[in-house]
């Protein structure tokens, strides 16, 4: 192994690099172990002081785990949204002194009307059976000696833009047989907005969430830097890089991001399971085949790498100054 | 050709104080020398210029033919590996073994995992602790302590080995050991430069001596 000699004692003057005879091969197999042997290392450590360990972890997990959870409602809510028909309908309730015949002959004469692309009766008769069917006020109608529902004209306007609508629905409700016109889009714009600002909401939460994964990362790690002051004292007198040294600690970082967001995964997934069948029987209710969705891989793995990336910034951001100044000095 | 090399070297502490004035000397590669002055002769800020612990403020420091004042930072840990240093407070690590106190130099510079304990057990029995490899450097006596501080300067085979005050919690006995050894090194090509102020052990070794005094250089160049 000759070539790792240094040359030592050499008369001839040389320069850079060229001084030391260690090989670029060698030299990077040396750098991959260095890293393999630090992020060992870097885990063993958090071992050592479990408690204090877990306590940071435990912090981690719940920054993460909150945006992670409400990520996961937002989609979710999406989802259910997507769901439905997103094409507006408007709902026209019949008075009730109108016939049945009278209601046929109506839905007809709208069929004409160059507005709408589309115009479903239902007649009072198949009101009753739909209300019986679906709702669990089904037994209200034993109270009625005759049926008191009116009946439906459901139309389907071609103008799809919000003032077109609103002008299309006071038109039909200005019509003799028309009680009430409802615009069947309006709830679900509604839920739509309230999406987007849940979205918005949970970005800037995130986002917060994020600096305190840094903070805590970071506070960690300058305490670890504090404890191993004197180990990088010596390292730097005998040679090493700034990189060398701030190596471990950038592994530390590393490691509390991921597991910390590992344990985040686990409580997304827990708090998901708790209010599993309750939203469940809720979708019952609007007979909806609505399933609630987990974090799913893809939600996991973003999870993992947005911690094990702000692990590795805490570790960058609390290092990088604090190492410059702990320089060699034997007094 | 020269180790080291102070061109008109002064150094100017940001209070105002002048520790070293117009330093002038040479080191030939090979040679031994000791530097000897009162304490706060600027004794110890000549050898923090030499590792670049410090930089002069005026004036020229070479080692090896490079120019330190024009090193810049990110190959000052290059330079540093070059050197070897055994301080007075041997700045050794009490939470690892013996052995992973001397193998770190060779770790920081790469070498392979068994090439760097072939060195380092080699180190460890030119200081005559070889059988200590396992022990922790808390369990040694203060000679022993400062034999393993000078194993760890002496493992990656620096062209140039410094020394500060290095006998200097150690009786006349152990001392002249530890002299000794560096000696020994200095006979296999290092060039040595020991900081001192153990007069009459200086006088027994019959070397080159720099004297210091209030910042100057005042004999042996």
């Amino acid at each position: 192994m000759s070539k790792h000699d240094m040359n030592q004692g050499s008369t001839t003057p040389r320069r850079g690099a060229q001084r030391h005879h260690i090989s670029f091969k060698s030299k990077s197999h040396g750098w991959l172990r260095h890293n393999r042997v630090v992020a060992l290392d870097a885990l063993r450590r958090m071992f050592l002081t479990p408690v204090a360990t877990l306590m940071t972890l435990a912090v981690l997990a719940v920054s993460l785990a909150l945006p992670g959870f409400l990520m996961t409602a937002v989609n979710n809510i999406q989802q259910f949204s997507e769901g439905f028909d997103a094409n507006p309908r408007i709902a026209l309730y019949l008075k009730t002194s109108v016939s049945d015949a009278r209601a046929e002959q109506f839905s007809l004469e709208l069929m004409l009307n160059p507005a709408l692309s589309g115009v479903e009766l239902i007649d009072r008769e198949k009101g009753l059976q739909e209300f019986s069917s679906y709702s669990e006020f089904a037994n209200l109608l034993e109270l009625f000696d005759t049926n008191p529902l009116p009946a439906v004209v459901l139309a389907l306007p071609l103008d799809h833009s919000p003032h077109m609508l609103q002008a299309l629905q006071s038109e039909l409700l200005a019509l003799p047989e028309v009680e009430e016109a409802q615009l069947d889009l309006e709830w679900i714009q509604r839920l739509n907005a309230y999406v987007v600002l849940a979205e918005r909401f949970s970005w800037v939460l995130s986002a917060l969430l994020g600096l305190a994964v840094l903070l805590v990362v970071g506070n960690t790690l300058r305490m670890l830097l504090e404890s191993r002051r004197d180990e990088i004292l010596v390292a730097k007198l005998v040679g090493a890089t700034d990189a060398w040294v701030r190596r471990p600690f950038l592994y530390s970082g590393f490691w509390y991001g991921l597991i910390g967001s590992l344990f985040a995964i686990v409580m997304v997934s827990f708090a998901i399971h708790l209010i599993d069948q309750p939203v469940t029987e809720l979708m019952s209710l609007y007979a909806s085949r609505f399933e609630l969705e987990g974090l799913g891989f893809k939600g996991g793995f973003t999870l993992m790498v947005v911690g094990a990336t702000l692990g590795l910034l805490g570790g960058f951001l609390s290092t990088g100054h604090h190492l410059r100044e702990i320089e060699p000095d034997d007094r | 050709m020269a180790a080291i090399q102070f061109l008109n070297v002064g150094k100017r502490y940001s209070e105002g104080h002048d520790a070293l004035i117009g330093v002038d000397f040479t080191l030939e590669s090979g040679e031994m020398a000791f530097l000897t002055g009162h304490s706060g002769a600027g004794k110890s800020t000549l050898l923090k210029l030499i590792m670049l612990m410090e930089r002069a403020s005026r004036g020229h420091v070479l080692v090896g033919d490079e120019d330190l004042g024009a090193l810049p930072r990110r190959l000052v840990s290059w330079h540093r590996r070059r050197i070897g240093v055994v301080l007075q407070n041997h700045q050794l690590l009490f939470d690892r073994s013996v052995f992973a106190n001397v193998v770190m130099p060779l770790e920081i510079a790469g070498y392979a995992p068994e090439d760097a304990a072939r060195r380092v057990r080699a180190a460890l029995d030119k200081v005559g602790l070889l059988n200590r490899e396992k022990h922790n450097p808390i369990t040694l006596s203060s000679g022993e302590q400062q034999r393993v501080g000078i194993a760890r300067a002496i493992v990656h085979k620096p062209q140039v080995l410094l020394a500060d005050e290095p006998t200097g919690n150690l009786d006349p006995e152990l001392s002249e050991g530890v002299m000794r050894l560096f000696e020994q090194f200095n006979r296999i090509g290092t060039t040595v430069l020991i900081a001192s102020h153990d007069l009459s052990l200086i006088h027994r070794m019959r070397k080159r001596t720099l004297v210091l005094k209030n910042g100057r250089l005042v004999s042996g160049v």
